[in-house]
């Protein structure tokens, strides 16, 4: 059934036949194809865009919006991947650099439980020094002190990277992570999904199938994750669809992606920004919305949360987004580093205060999440 | 929340260029479908003014921050005893309009605090001045709530202040000072500045005076939906009789370093603003131009707006003070930038004057 306003919109106001086969296609529950995700890349009919993302968030998923009350912890910066899209990462002795130690991660996560936190989102780099058995210990630790938390931690670049240190199979390193506590796995480290691409982006790290193996031998293993796409540096439109079927068909097979989060690339002090490979000012609101809505056509009926990540989206971008097909804002943070090195401006502060403000403007209904997307409370007025 | 039909009877109406009334407006505020309200404010701003975007390469010169109004939404304003307090002597005035000029500006907004001190010939020398050594820039000089000050410290009447300050060279006024035109809020956060009817009665004197103007608007002070659509209604009425009103600018409280900002908890937010942006397109049916707030909204959400019935992008703003105190960081933004943007969602680009006479096309 579509609403008589998307109606409206999807049928009065639309010229671009191109457009409306594929919208009739999506709103029929056919399966979008890859040409299919070029038009939508290729029309400047944002709401068009954004009338079919929201009707399609709606049949899945309703008017709830989610969020969680949780924690992020980068654990270091310093990494030896040197990704040309990054502006976190330190060599190992530079001023700025950093490692927490396992008790300055324990304190960290004690600060937020004592604050009613459960869920800790634990991502770092590719450390030179730091063996498997440290990251090990990090999980065992704070689930052996705090039982009741929640760690989602390591990106399959990491994973991948702990593999190569430890001389394990990836496989080996997922079950060992799992035995000490680990719950399961953010999406970053996916980039693009283009191996041509990320031989210019990202030489060092885990290959595009490395990527999306370590994500499956995760989901076999019982670990949900979430998928990224960082997106509005190097890549091209057709990269983006690409990247979407890539997951589309890994999901088909796992079905272990709880999320998909699109992050519009951050250039400032990044080397791409210094060699003068991209512009200043990132990816614009028209791209960044119509890439969001985008993630909701191609994916709908396979990974059923799309997540507005306000760190790298600003407040006012996230919420409008929840028009463009999202419906997860993430959360409290606390403390975010990675999007701020890059200057990102909205740091890490957000209170469930503003999250629910947020979502209750947007005209929607918010609802407290674990990191495993179970609702744990709907805030109905 | 109303049921769709009802909305759609209203977008129709708005669509056949019908003046909504207050309870209309109230329900598109209500309403929660943003794309197909965009969507409808989107098919108004093609009608109206088709695709062409629109900016204008300018500088937002603030003579004083010496201010007796004392607003709560303001954090730009000092006392005459504070040690920032500034008045800016004319050859100052003068050397930013050149540096504004080699820039390629062609309007300069000129506007500042109520600084009782200043006579109104500081104003007219001003634009003497101006008007001798840049007589090809818009003096778009002096709000409302200034004009309405300059009459009552120097005792003369407002068409007699208008005439003497036509007489030294003013061709335009900005439409600051509104706010909110409804007194419930403006006796809340700015009791000392206007009240609504008399900066209508500036407005009309000046239109009527031959003099055009821009309005404005300013969100999230703590006020009603309600009192929003009365002050979108409240300019549609003013232009009705006048036709002076050249382009409406709405956006949202800025609220850091303000004294407002303790009191609001959430000012205004990205949904709210593309709401406005596009109930003003359908509210204001006799105004053609609609301007996205890049300096308050950021050039992401500014772009956003441009599909949500705003038709042109404002101003390069070479200097601008008054929002950067409230901490925006608001930089200058140079014509490629702006064409940039506007190229990026499809849409031609061009340069306009101060009256939206195109100067280039791009």
């Amino acid at each position: 059934m579509v609403r008589r306003g998307t109606e409206l919109l999807l049928y009065k106001y639309i010229n671009d036949s191109d457009l409306k086969d594929v919208i009739d296609k999506s709103l029929a529950g056919e399966e979008l194809d890859r040409s299919d995700g070029i038009t939508l890349f290729n029309t400047n009919n944002l709401l068009a865009l954004g009338a079919l993302a929201d009707e399609l968030r709606k049949r899945t998923v309703g008017d709830i919006v989610t969020f969680a009350l949780n924690r992020h912890i980068n654990y270091t910066n310093v990494c030896i991947s040197k990704c040309s899209f990054c502006a976190y990462y330190r060599e190992k002795g530079q001023a700025g650099s950093y490692t927490m130690s396992i008790d300055e991660i324990l304190k960290k996560v004690e600060g937020s439980v004592k604050k009613g936190i459960k869920d800790f989102h634990i991502v770092g780099s590719h450390h030179p020094d730091l063996p498997f058995e440290f990251y090990e210990e990090m999980v065992k630790m704070i689930k052996k002190k705090f039982p009741e938390v929640h760690i989602q931690a390591f990106t399959a670049a990491e994973i991948n990277y702990f593999s190569e240190i430890s001389g394990l199979s990836t496989k080996e390193v997922l079950q060992r992570l799992k035995d000490a506590g680990l719950g399961s796995m953010p999406g970053g480290g996916a980039e693009i999904l283009n191996e041509e691409l990320r031989k210019k982006i990202c030489p060092n790290k885990v290959s595009a199938e490395g990527w999306i193996k370590i994500m499956k031998e995760a989901h076999l293993l019982g670990i949900k994750s979430n998928a990224t796409m960082l997106f509005g540096h190097l890549e091209s439109k057709e990269d983006r669809v690409d990247h979407l079927l890539w997951l589309r068909k890994a999901q088909k097979e796992t079905n272990g992606f709880q999320a998909f989060i699109p992050l519009p690339f951050h250039p400032k002090n990044t080397p791409l920004l210094k060699d003068g490979l991209v512009s200043e000012e990132g990816p614009s609101g028209f791209d960044i919305l119509r890439t969001i809505a985008i993630s909701r056509i191609m994916l709908n009926d396979y990974i059923t949360n799309i997540k507005a990540y306000w760190v790298m989206l600003g407040e006012k971008l996230a919420q409008i987004s929840l028009h463009y097909g999202a419906n997860d804002l993430e959360g409290t943070v606390v403390e975010e580093r990675i999007t701020k090195a890059a200057g990102g401006i909205a740091g890490g502060m957000m209170t469930e205060k503003k999250l629910l403000a947020l979502i209750r403007n947007a005209g929607r209904i918010p609802a407290l999440r674990t990191s495993v997307h179970e609702i744990l409370r709907v805030y109905r007025e | 929340m109303l049921i769709e039909t009802e909305l759609t009877a209203i977008y129709e109406k708005a669509l056949a260029r019908e003046p909504l009334d207050i309870e209309e407006g109230l329900a598109l505020f209500k309403n929660n479908d943003l794309v197909s309200l965009g969507t409808v404010a989107d098919t108004l701003r093609k009608m109206v003014c088709g695709d062409l975007v629109t900016f204008v390469i300018d500088s937002n010169i603030n003579y004083t921050n010496v201010c007796v109004s004392g607003c709560k939404f303001c954090a730009f304003y000092r006392s005459k005893k504070s040690r920032e307090a500034y008045t800016l002597t004319l050859e100052e005035i003068m050397e930013k309009i050149k540096k504004a000029v080699d820039l390629g500006a062609t309007q300069i907004l000129l506007q500042g605090g109520l600084n009782p001190d200043l006579p109104i010939e500081y104003y007219e020398d001003i634009l003497k001045a101006t008007q001798e050594r840049f007589p090809h820039v818009q003096r778009h000089f002096f709000s409302p709530s200034e004009i309405h000050f300059i009459s009552k410290t120097s005792g003369i009447s407002l068409r007699e202040t208008l005439e003497r300050l036509i007489e030294a060279g003013l061709q335009s006024l900005p439409g600051g000072g509104a706010e909110i035109l409804d007194d419930e809020i403006r006796k809340k956060v700015s009791p000392n500045k206007i009240s609504w009817e008399e900066w209508k009665k500036v407005m009309v004197t000046a239109h009527s005076l031959g003099l055009p103007t821009t309005a404005t608007m300013v969100y999230g002070l703590g006020e009603s939906y309600k009192s929003r659509i009365k002050h979108l209604i409240r300019i549609r009425e003013i232009q009705d009789k006048t036709g002076g009103f050249t382009a409406f600018i709405p956006w949202s409280f800025q609220p850091q370093n303000t004294k407002l900002a303790r009191e609001t908890y959430m000012s205004s937010t990205g949904v709210d603003y593309l709401k406005i942006v596009a109930i003003s397109r359908l509210i204001l049916n006799n105004i053609r131009n609609i301007q996205a707030s890049w300096v308050t909204q950021g050039t992401k959400v500014a772009q956003i707006a441009l599909f949500y019935g705003a038709n042109d992008f404002g101003g390069t703003m070479i200097e601008e003070n008054v929002v950067r105190a409230a901490g925006v960081k608001s930089n200058y933004l140079p014509p490629e930038k702006i064409v940039r943007l506007i190229k990026d969602i499809g849409r031609p680009a061009a340069q306009r004057t101060t009256l939206y006479k195109i100067i280039k096309e791009y």
